[in-house]
């Protein structure tokens, strides 16, 4: 109506009317609000399609039920809030959200201020930020090599039993036990120790199995029974199993390899009272003076090699898959902390500096206040991508554990498809999820106004 | 019923290689052309050699005889599904390739990775489902088909099954009446295979029933080997074991009863056969790894690590299906027959159980061209191609059992086509998929917390019970 009143009054190259607002139908830069219209048109479609109305059938599901026929109101919530698994995602998220991006973070932020000063700096970044390139699910697979369980397979345990045996010795026999019923108990520490005790001129056998054909040394000699000595304690270590079968349990057979090397200890009231070493043909002989005492064999005899730690498994599981998505992103936070750092005025350091403020003091004092803005879009940007983790979880955390591992958005997959999918409760998991990504997403807009302003 | 499942598989599992595509078309057209001259000569002839799918093949590998028809499908393109990785993926895509070189259709592989129902799920609700999908689970047909989402098998398919496949067979693809699947792969999941040079080293021989096989297992342990590999890291190895030791010791009524939730997983029974499985699982000598390390391996770590190795292997025996025999074949140097035999599982009750499972071809989407590969993974040819590739059992009983590589395969299929109707399906696979057929979910986990825990019976009992309940909705 505007518009035909505006035509009809204004005679053309004649001033307009001081009464007239014209105002009203121009935008601040002069575009007629039709044309704006327009021109916003396509994307207020888009925008409505993909996002609002996504979003408000979510909400709307998220109060029926299974089928998607009946009203149940917020049983989907109570649902959620009540079943374990869910639970355990929040707790799982709530980690995330604090850990990933505070860590990314720091981490980037030293990466950034310290590849300032390197000559080789460029380089440097480069490198942290390539796992950037990668996509998740390919990260999710190189580290779940990584985490294998196996030294051989997985980097870090084998860089942590690396490590790990520097400082401990191996045992002769690993995993070696006495042959069952042979009377030799399984005592503290990982020992065995006979239940009668040994006399003088009374040859005690002590028959071990369990250990594999490629641990026994090639060259091990034919075990040989302990001559009886009325001066000594003595008897045969052995390996009490005849390849291919066919062998007496607790006797000597033919065949049967001696152990060399096994620490025999007599023991008397706790105490040890004379300890040997099986020689080459598996015997051993103690001092008289161990005569009535019980025969310990030291669990030093059959440590197991330290097998590393279990990444993997229902306690480190989370930790280790944040681990991985730092790996990934702490790059990202690097590089726009990078940025941030370029645009901060050098004369302000270089004055502190002059002032006789230390490296640390610089730092803490100055480079950090100026670059609080960029850290808190980098942490926040961060906040928002880890709230729906999914990939990383999906692909890392095996069967076994996943439900140690389960993320919010991974919970959603699992319950709203397949078979018998309950698209109520995941709907409801999508909103809450929603939900907790707003205050975030509010900070962000609000801090971005406030920069646009001048 | 899963088989390969390795890290690196599941990349597949995202990425589908695009450059499959190129290679796949040319070879297409390639068949296309020779089809079509064939079909031209044959036109010549005086013969209207109408939609005669003979015509496709190229007499290349002088195959025998084509004893089913199919259409011509030029240009067209179908979608087909299955969780199969590795070498199994491999052996399909020759079976795959057949189908394209009979009738000029253009054939993708889309593997679903473990959970091939929520994958599923995912694509029918984005309406863009693959036309043939090969369910793992006698559960998921009946879920998707009572939910309307697969299509009944047509004429030509059912013509096929009839022919080929006996009434058990046929029974378990259909659902309220309506035949909807085809059994294309089928599996023995009651073997025991060993290194039969570990065996020696021990001197024991097979055993016949589980307390032999605890004495064997025990006296291969003297040996210094680990008796038993278990694939602990995939929950369906240990659904397998749990359904053995159950149905040779409760025996099939209870069976039955118990796939079916009529009885609870609190049920006695139930409490016998966990006992039972504790004096395995409990004992960490018998255990490659012990319980922590089983469950840290995968299925086909578990065949590796019992047949790689040469002299000295970490393991002994490994339990599961025929199809073992893929992986000690593409992932060790061992022969099978020799270095790696197999034994019937052993009988806890009186008898030895007979358990199978198998993949089931289902259409969800209509058309000549889903229902064409349909009657093809009916037919004895499709079956012929995978079972010469070896690590394969089909159903179908027309089979010639000369196509099997060696004997050890060839008895497993033998047993399993005379043993008719008298078997009993993974109990896992006739449950909903989120109890028996999901990672990290229902029976799979609940049995890894056992394999953890073997001492907490009532406490697995329990666990098995509440995730029953919720899945079987009563």
């Amino acid at each position: 109506m505007t518009t035909a009143t505006a035509g009809g009054a204004a005679t053309p190259g004649a001033p307009p009317p001081v009464t007239k607002k014209p105002v009203t139908k121009k935008g601040v830069t002069g575009t007629r609000a039709w044309i704006a219209a327009c021109f916003l048109l396509p994307a207020l479609v888009l925008l409505a399609a993909l996002v609002v109305y996504p979003i408000g059938y979510s909400v709307v599901r998220s109060f029926f039920d299974t089928e998607g026929t009946a009203f149940v109101g917020l049983d989907n919530y109570g649902e959620l809030f009540s079943d374990p698994g869910t639970r355990t995602a929040l707790k799982n998220n709530l980690v995330w959200v604090i850990v990933a991006p505070a860590v990314s973070t720091a981490l980037g932020l030293i990466y950034a201020v310290l590849t300032e000063r390197v000559r080789w700096g460029t380089a440097f970044k480069m490198i942290v930020f390539m796992p950037m390139a990668i996509s998740m699910l390919a990260a999710g697979i190189i580290f779940t090599l990584v985490y294998q369980q196996d030294p051989e397979r997985g980097v870090a345990n084998a860089v942590w039993t690396g490590v790990h045996d520097t400082f401990s010795e191996s045992s002769a026999y690993p995993g070696a036990r006495p042959r069952p019923n042979a009377g030799i108990e399984k005592t503290a520490g990982g020992s065995f120790t006979t239940g009668e005790t040994v006399r003088a001129g009374d040859p005690a056998g002590l028959p071990l199995v369990g250990i594999p054909p490629a641990e026994v040394p090639k060259d091990a000699a034919q075990a040989v029974a302990a001559k009886p000595d009325g001066e000594q304690v003595t008897g045969t270590v052995w390996l009490d199993f005849t390849p291919g079968g066919g062998g007496e349990a607790g006797v000597i057979d033919r065949g049967e390899k001696a152990l060399a090397g096994v620490k025999v200890e007599a023991v008397r009231g706790g105490e040890v009272v004379a300890s040997a070493e099986s020689g080459e043909d598996g015997t051993y002989s103690l001092p008289a003076s161990a005569s009535g005492a019980q025969l310990r064999l030291p669990g030093s005899n059959f440590t197991e090699a330290y097998n590393g730690i279990n990444w993997l498994g229902p306690n480190l599981v989370t930790p280790a898959i944040i681990g991985s998505y730092i790996w990934m992103w702490a790059g990202f936070a690097m590089v726009l902390i990078g940025a941030g750092l370029a645009s901060v005025p050098r004369e302000l350091m270089e004055a502190a500096r002059v002032d006789g403020a230390n490296e640390w003091q610089v730092f803490r004092k100055v480079t950090v206040p100026l670059l609080a803005p960029v850290l808190a879009v980098v942490t926040v940007t961060l906040m928002i991508n880890v709230l729906k983790i999914f990939d990383l979880v999906y692909i890392l955390a095996p069967g076994a554990t996943q439900s140690d591992a389960n993320v919010l958005a991974l919970q959603l997959y699992l319950l709203s498809f397949g078979t018998d999918a309950e698209q109520g409760v995941g709907s409801a998991i999508a909103v809450v999820l929603l939900l907790l990504v707003v205050p975030v997403m509010a900070f962000n807009i609000r801090r971005m106004r406030r920069e646009r302003r001048p | 019923m899963r088989t390969t499942l390795t890290t690196a598989n599941r990349a597949a599992r995202g990425a589908r290689s695009a450059g499959r595509h190129t290679t796949r078309t040319t070879r297409a057209v390639l068949a296309a052309v020779t089809a079509s001259a064939l079909a031209l000569t044959a036109a010549g002839c005086g013969g209207g050699g109408e939609g005669d799918g003979k015509d496709g093949e190229s007499g290349g590998e002088g195959k025998s005889a084509v004893t089913v028809d199919l259409p011509k499908l030029k240009g067209e393109k179908l979608q087909v599904a299955a969780v199969w990785t590795g070498a199994e993926q491999k052996n399909f895509k020759a079976v795959l390739d057949e189908f394209e070189k009979r009738t000029g259709a253009e054939v993708s592989f889309v593997p679903t990775g473990d959970s091939i129902s929520t994958f599923l799920g995912t694509k029918i609700e984005g309406g863009q489902p693959p036309d043939i999908a090969l369910l793992p689970q006698v559960g998921a047909l009946k879920q998707f088909a009572a939910q309307g989402k697969l299509k009944p098998a047509g004429e030509e398919a059912q013509e096929q099954l009839e022919k080929n496949f006996s009434q058990g067979w046929r029974d378990l693809g259909a659902h309220e009446g309506k035949q909807y699947g085809v059994y294309f792969k089928a599996a023995n999941k009651s073997l025991v295979w060993y290194n039969t040079a570990a065996f020696e080293n021990a001197g024991v021989e097979e055993p016949g029933t589980w307390d032999e096989f605890l004495d064997t297992a025990r006296t291969v342990s003297d040996s210094g080997v680990a008796p038993v590999s278990v694939g602990g890291a995939d929950g369906w190895t240990l659904t397998d074991w749990f359904e053995n030791v159950y149905l040779s010791q409760a025996g099939p009524e209870k069976y039955d009863q118990l796939a079916e939730h009529k009885i609870k997983w609190t049920d006695p029974s139930v409490k016998e056969a966990l006992e039972t499985l504790g004096e395995l699982f409990g004992d960490k000598t018998l255990i490659a790894g012990g319980p922590g390390g089983a469950l840290q391996t995968e299925f086909p770590k578990s065949v590796t690590q019992t047949f790689a190795g040469g002299d000295a292997p970490e393991a002994a025996m490994v339990f599961e299906g025929d199809f073992v025999a893929v992986n000690i074949t593409s992932d060790t140097e061992a022969k099978i027959g020799t270095d790696a035999k197999v034994f019937p599982f052993p009988a806890v009750g009186d008898e030895s159980p007979v358990v199978s499972a198998g993949d089931v071809a289902v259409a969800l989407k209509d058309g000549k061209g889903p229902q064409a590969l349909l009657t093809f993974l009916a037919s004895t040819d499709a079956a012929e191609i995978w079972a010469k590739a070896g690590g394969f059992i089909s159903p179908n009983k027309e089979l010639d059992l000369k196509a099997y590589p060696d004997d050890v395969q060839r008895d497993i299929a033998k047993a399993l086509i005379e043993a008719g109707d008298d078997f009993r399906f993974d109990m896992s696979d006739q449950a909903p998929a989120s109890f028996g057929g999901t990672k990290g979910e229902g029976e799979w986990k609940a049995l890894q917390d056992f394999l953890k825990n073997p001492d907490d019976v009532a406490g697995a009992q329990k666990r098995l019970e509440a995730e029953a309940a919720k899945a079987y909705k009563d």
